[in-house]
């Protein structure tokens, strides 16, 4: 009776292991399904998806005109201080002062793209950008100013 | 509390010898610091010292705003970021009275499963590399890296989401999203019998986990186990069945028990919720109502003044958010409570008396993540 259990066990473990190799034995000879990216020989074909959180970057048009307004809102939004705006005063051709953008600093090792900056601009002036390749040789290069030399705001966003 | 003078008490006992297991990864699971009590192989006390990675996310949240402090949570348990978000996002609700569109309440419930699925593939993988078995870890991280693809078309990230807001969701899910999750659930559903065929018949991983890190129910409870820890020793535990949140008691699904209590029944639970999970995401994938995805909510968000807390079932137990509000735009005082740190404290009780070897067994059967138990 022992010895009928004690081979019992060993077939039964035996056999166990023949259905792992079994598997193992198929992946080895049937080897089309390759899931690894060649990165970065794939750069050409790499396809990321439409919304990947890479960066914040701001939109200009052809005119090199964006629509921040220097509301600051997006300041507000980030939970690590990312963002740093400065503002100054526009005179317009009416003689009045207007608020408007200087510079929109934005601190990309501070940033873990959490998306709430973006959600909480009122006119859709920045987006997240798909580029990742972020590596740098000094730190300071990273933080960034977003809005274009000489740029200034499209006519008609308040 | 421990004491420099423990050790030594402890290792003037004849024959006993105290190593360190750790902080350096100790079996690929995070920062973890084992001081294990050993005679001969035989393990007499094991005690986990936390902190080194410890990074003050409670008091942190304190300074937030109630939009601001869901995105560091997804960086506790960072395996189930969504579920996370969702728990804080919930109790937030709770305080503000937000009725939650029935479309958001779906996505949520799709992303917590979709969530639920990846962390415990990952576990999978990881649980077998701890014994020693190394190309299920390869298998798991094929099928994680289709959710996580999605996960990636809809939230933009792949990690750390930060995808639940109060009131729903932050954005739509993609157009692609349901052909997506479709073509993932065709092909899971292939590979999880290979899941079986590779690890769970295999009679060395049995030998290795059967009768391993036994805990008995009543002990279960006493430690505060919950999740696959606990209803693999036969305590029903599971929130989504008790107190059901968003759309969960409309589903057709059932709470994984297994009375075992040692570390295959808890191998079993997680590998039977999966297939649950599958089943859940078949219910809900071609049923996302129509709607909005967002409830409209104020821009500056403030609780009145009062507790509040709400608690879901992430891939590891039970999560919970205590919030204390003054009536302010932060928080006074947030608790999280954190289902890893439970379960580690039966680590010692279910690994005394066992082998040196069984400690990673067990430690896998736990699935620790150690971000999650220091916060």
């Amino acid at each position: 009776m022992f010895l009928k259990e004690y081979i019992q066990d060993i077939y039964g473990a035996v056999k166990s292991l023949l259905i792992g190799m079994r598997r193992t034995g198929y992946y080895f000879t049937n080897h089309k399904e390759i899931i690894t990216q060649q990165y970065p020989d794939n750069k050409a074909t790499l396809n990321l998806s439409e919304r990947f959180r890479g960066e914040v970057v701001m939109i200009h048009d052809e005119n090199n005109e964006h629509a921040c307004t220097g509301c600051t809102a997006c300041e507000l939004a980030c939970p690590n201080a990312t963002i740093k705006i400065i503002t100054q005063f526009d005179i317009s051709p009416d003689g009045k002062k207007k608020k408007a953008l200087n510079k929109f600093v934005y601190h990309l090792d501070l940033c873990t793209m959490c998306n709430l900056c973006i959600v909480a601009c009122p006119t859709d002036a920045i987006k997240m950008a798909n580029t990742f390749e972020h590596s740098v040789f000094d730190r300071s290069k990273l933080t960034k100013i977003l809005n274009n030399p000489d740029s200034k705001i499209r006519a008609g966003i308040e | 509390m421990y004491k420099e003078t423990d050790i030594l008490k402890e290792s003037s006992v004849e024959g006993n010898l105290i190593i360190n297991i750790g902080p350096q990864h100790p079996s690929t699971h995070g920062v973890l610091h084992l001081v294990v009590t050993l005679n001969g192989e035989t393990i007499k006390k094991v005690e986990p010292h936390l902190g080194y990675i410890h990074r003050s996310i409670e008091k942190m949240c304190e300074s937030l705003s109630y939009r601001q402090f869901i995105y560091v949570t997804s960086k506790m348990d960072y395996l189930s970021s969504h579920i996370n978000n969702h728990g804080c996002a919930m109790c937030v609700e709770k305080g503000l009275q937000i009725e939650v569109p029935p479309r958001a309440q779906v996505i949520r419930v799709l992303m917590d499963e979709l969530t639920r699925l990846s962390s415990h593939q990952l576990w999978w993988g990881a649980m077998a590399m701890d014994i020693g078995a190394l190309t299920p870890f390869f298998h798991a991280f094929r099928e994680r890296e289709m959710i996580t693809s999605i996960f990636e078309e809809t939230c933009g990230t792949r990690l750390t989401m930060n995808y639940m807001v109060p009131g729903g969701v932050m954005a739509d899910v993609n157009t692609n999203f349901q052909k997506s999750v479709k073509d993932f659930i065709i092909h899971f559903k292939n590979k999880i019998n290979e899941y079986d065929e590779l690890l769970t018949g295999n009679i060395i991983f049995q030998n290795r986990t059967k009768g391993v890190g036994f805990i008995s129910k009543e002990n279960a409870i006493s430690f505060g186990c919950s999740g696959p820890t606990a209803r693999g020793s036969g305590v029903s535990c599971d929130i989504r069945k008790l107190y059901p949140y968003e759309v969960y008691n409309q589903l057709d699904f059932d709470e994984i028990l297994e009375p075992g209590g040692d570390c295959f029944a808890r191998y079993l639970v997680r590998m039977k919720e999966m297939k649950q999970s599958i089943s859940i995401i078949e219910q809900l994938i071609d049923n996302i109502p129509d709607g909005d995805f967002q409830a409209k909510t104020k821009a500056v968000l403030k609780l009145p003044k009062g507790e509040f807390y709400s608690s879901v079932e992430s891939a590891r137990g039970e999560f919970g958010v205590y919030i204390v509000s003054e009536g302010g735009t932060t928080p006074y005082r947030i608790k999280f409570r954190s289902p890893g740190f439970s379960n580690l404290s039966a680590l010692d009780f279910m690994s005394r008396e066992g082998k040196i070897g069984d400690l990673i067994a067990i430690m896998g059967s736990l699935d620790l993540v150690i971000p999650d138990i220091d916060r």
